[in-house]
């Protein structure tokens, strides 16, 4: 048995792909709810009603998605460029940080209108700031990214809970170590009302669409899609290779950083440290499963926000454990690995 | 200044430092081995949680601890297999498809560990590996309490280092490893199967990052918490690069890595009025120096995450 590289794709197959590679991991998750001793059906209609059974939870579980959104873009514009940026994580919360800092410290008494863009380029900034370092130590000591990236999350995330056990800390938050809460009038309006959904979800999509429109119709997005081609046909063909990068860089940086900043503005209004469930990981697992395509980024993060809400409410009522939707979202990484390298290759004798 | 000589002079200090040490010294022999091959395996980090997930379970159901280390051990084996089954066969980002094996292993370990113990709080412990004494060397002033009475996986973990450096650099099969991660066609000339080596490679490295894993719950602590690893992996993969690839170096790199963090979380308490996460930040930021300062000088596998595929250049 070997493989043999397709002539060419058909077109269907690269729709089909997702799907069938989330049929896949539900299928193998679903062998361990049974295991767990429960009804793998009725799990999955509990986790679709847990996400989607009434308004409250659908417009949660859109709320849920928007950092999911961010961060899937994230790594989607950075590994096209085969910029392996793990650190979306490390810059989400420097994100979040700075949008608290700034808003309790330095801005808080701007007016709305200026405020919000302001705290939102401050987030993306705090973000791009923090890529910066890894890129910096593979352009000029030819250090692999991915390890320093994941690194400075853990960096990241000590640096903030310094902070919020610190200089930012809530001194009514009865010594809970929290960032004081940022004011009322800097909190992002509400998209539906009476519920958590807010304007950043709509930012999210509109990013997205921009990203989009960046990578297909723009002279940097071809260069960031040659420089992950084929980096030496790239610089042959007059890609400035370590500019692309930066430039790269400081987008996939500023949407991480940017969802730090929509966090903390749209839902919490103050930072701790678990402020992400592992948006900046879960990211990640969005951007291939959208097969780094920026608008189908949107689905795969709603699809990963489904199960994430979903199984909060089917752990409640099955004694499953919730982890099971980070099981679910993790194999659909590697089904859909799998599934795309069958889009490239078939299997001959 | 006299704080930091008691530190430096203090036997909890050296002991501490090979106890430190151990879980590195497996995950890095782990993933040097995995790279020797060709492979890079950035399923460490979930391979880890898995083997100290898996190990404190079947302990914890009575089985006993070299047991427990062996479960480990092939637990870390099978994620292996998937992870060269990836990257191996079907020739995927080796990148992508590690952290893929991470992201499952992890989860995966949280599911099982919540589904036997669904009550978060105290975890429930174990009765880990007791210290023992090296007759004779444990009597040595000094010396002794520091190196010479750890547990069994200390000892085995180094044993490992050197057997590991033995088969890499004086057999026939090392250097049919070494040749794999160098040139696979060359070695595929040589009639080395690179396929074979590759995958072989892999489960033996990912089985040493389970035992890594496993000792933190048998030997270092006595229960399992999730994201216990904390990033453990990761630095394990920056030791083989600032290692050079070479056994030997990375039983230095970890005990040297080791020291400054057994010396750090001394530090802590000597020193007032610094924030502790200065502190815990050190690991992880000596792990971006070193990898700054000898990526360049580091000599890497030059077939290093390049898939191999027969008559495919």
């Amino acid at each position: 048995m070997r493989f043999e590289r397709r002539e060419h794709r058909p077109v269907y197959l690269m729709v089909l792909t997702p799907v069938l590679a989330v049929i896949a991991a539900l299928a193998l998750s679903g062998i361990l709810i049974a295991i767990a001793g429960a009804p793998v059906l009725d799990a999955y209609w509990r986790i679709l009603i847990g996400a989607f059974g009434s308004r409250l939870s659908a417009t949660e579980t859109l709320t849920r998605a928007t950092p999911l959104m961010l961060t899937g873009l994230a790594a989607a514009v950075a590994f096209r460029a085969r910029l392996w940026n793990i650190g979306a994580e490390g810059q989400f919360y420097l994100g979040a940080i700075a949008v608290a800092a700034a808003s309790s410290k330095l801005l808080g008494d701007l007016p709305a209108p200026v405020l919000i863009p302001t705290l939102l380029l401050v987030g993306a900034v705090a973000g791009m700031a923090l890529i910066l370092i890894p890129l910096w130590l593979r352009l000029r000591f030819s250090v692999d990214e991915v390890v320093t990236s994941l690194l400075l999350n853990f960096i990241a995330l000590l640096f903030v809970s310094m902070l919020i056990d610190g200089v930012l800390k809530d001194p009514l938050a009865f010594g809970w170590p929290q960032s004081q809460s940022v004011s009322d009038h800097a909190m992002l309006p509400k998209l539906v009302a009476r519920s958590r959904l807010h304007i950043g979800f709509a930012i999210a999509i509109a990013l997205a669409i921009v990203v989009h429109l960046i990578q297909s119709r723009t002279v940097f997005g071809l260069q960031s899609r040659a420089a992950g081609l084929n980096p030496v046909g790239a610089v042959f063909a007059g890609v400035p290779l370590g500019r692309t990068l930066v430039k790269v860089a400081c987008l996939s940086g500023g949407l991480a950083g940017l969802a730090g900043a929509i966090e903390v503005l749209g839902v919490k209004g103050y930072v701790t440290t678990d402020l992400s469930p592992g948006f900046g990981y879960a990211g990640i697992v969005v951007a291939m499963l959208a097969n780094l395509n920026p608008l189908g980024v949107i689905l795969a993060a709603i699809f990963t926000a489904t199960m994430f809400v979903g199984a909060d409410g089917m752990s409640r009522g099955l004694g499953i454990p919730t982890y099971i939707a980070d099981v679910t979202v993790a194999l659909s990484l590697l089904t859909m690995l799998i599934a795309l390298f069958f889009t490239q290759y078939r299997i001959r004798r | 200044m006299t704080v930091l000589f008691d530190i430096i002079a203090s036997v909890g200090l050296w002991g501490a430092v090979l106890r430190i040490a151990t879980p590195l010294i497996f995950g890095t022999l782990g993933a040097l081995l995995c790279e020797r091959a060709g492979v890079l395996n950035l399923g460490i980090e979930g391979i880890m949680t898995f083997g100290a997930m898996i190990g404190w379970l079947s302990v914890y159901h009575g089985a006993d601890l070299w047991t427990g280390l062996l479960i480990a051990a092939i637990a870390g084996g099978v994620f292996g297999l998937l992870h060269s089954g990836l990257t191996v066969t079907l020739g995927l980002s080796q990148h992508v498809a590690g952290l893929g094996v991470t992201l499952f292993a992890s989860s995966f370990s949280y599911y099982v560990f919540r589904l036997i113990v669904p009550t978060a709080g105290t975890p429930p412990t174990i009765v880990p590996f007791q210290p023992i004494a090296i007759p004779g060397l444990s009597t040595l002033p000094f010396i002794g309490p520091a190196f010479f009475t750890q547990t069994a996986p200390t000892y085995l973990a180094i044993l490992i280092a050197l057997t590991l450096a033995y088969i890499l650099f004086r057999t026939p099969l090392g250097l049919a490893i070494r040749m794999t991660g160098e040139n696979p066609h060359a070695a595929e000339a040589q009639g080395v199967n690179p396929m074979k080596v590759r995958y072989g490679a892999v489960i033996a490295g990912s089985a040493l990052m389970g035992m890594g894993g496993a000792f933190l719950t048998l030997s270092a602590f006595n229960s399992f918490f999730p994201t216990m690893v904390q990033g453990r992996g990761w630095i394990c993969i920056a030791l083989v690069v600032f290692a050079s690839w070479r056994p030997g170096r990375a039983l230095f790199g970890a005990l040297l890595f080791a020291f400054f963090d057994a010396f750090q979380l001394r530090l802590q308490t000597a020193v007032d009025g610094v924030p502790y996460q200065i502190f815990l930040m050190t690991p992880y930021v000596l792990s971006i120096v070193a990898l700054a300062v000898m990526a360049r000088r580091a000599r890497v596998p030059q077939a290093l995450m390049q898939p191999y595929r027969r008559g495919e250049r």
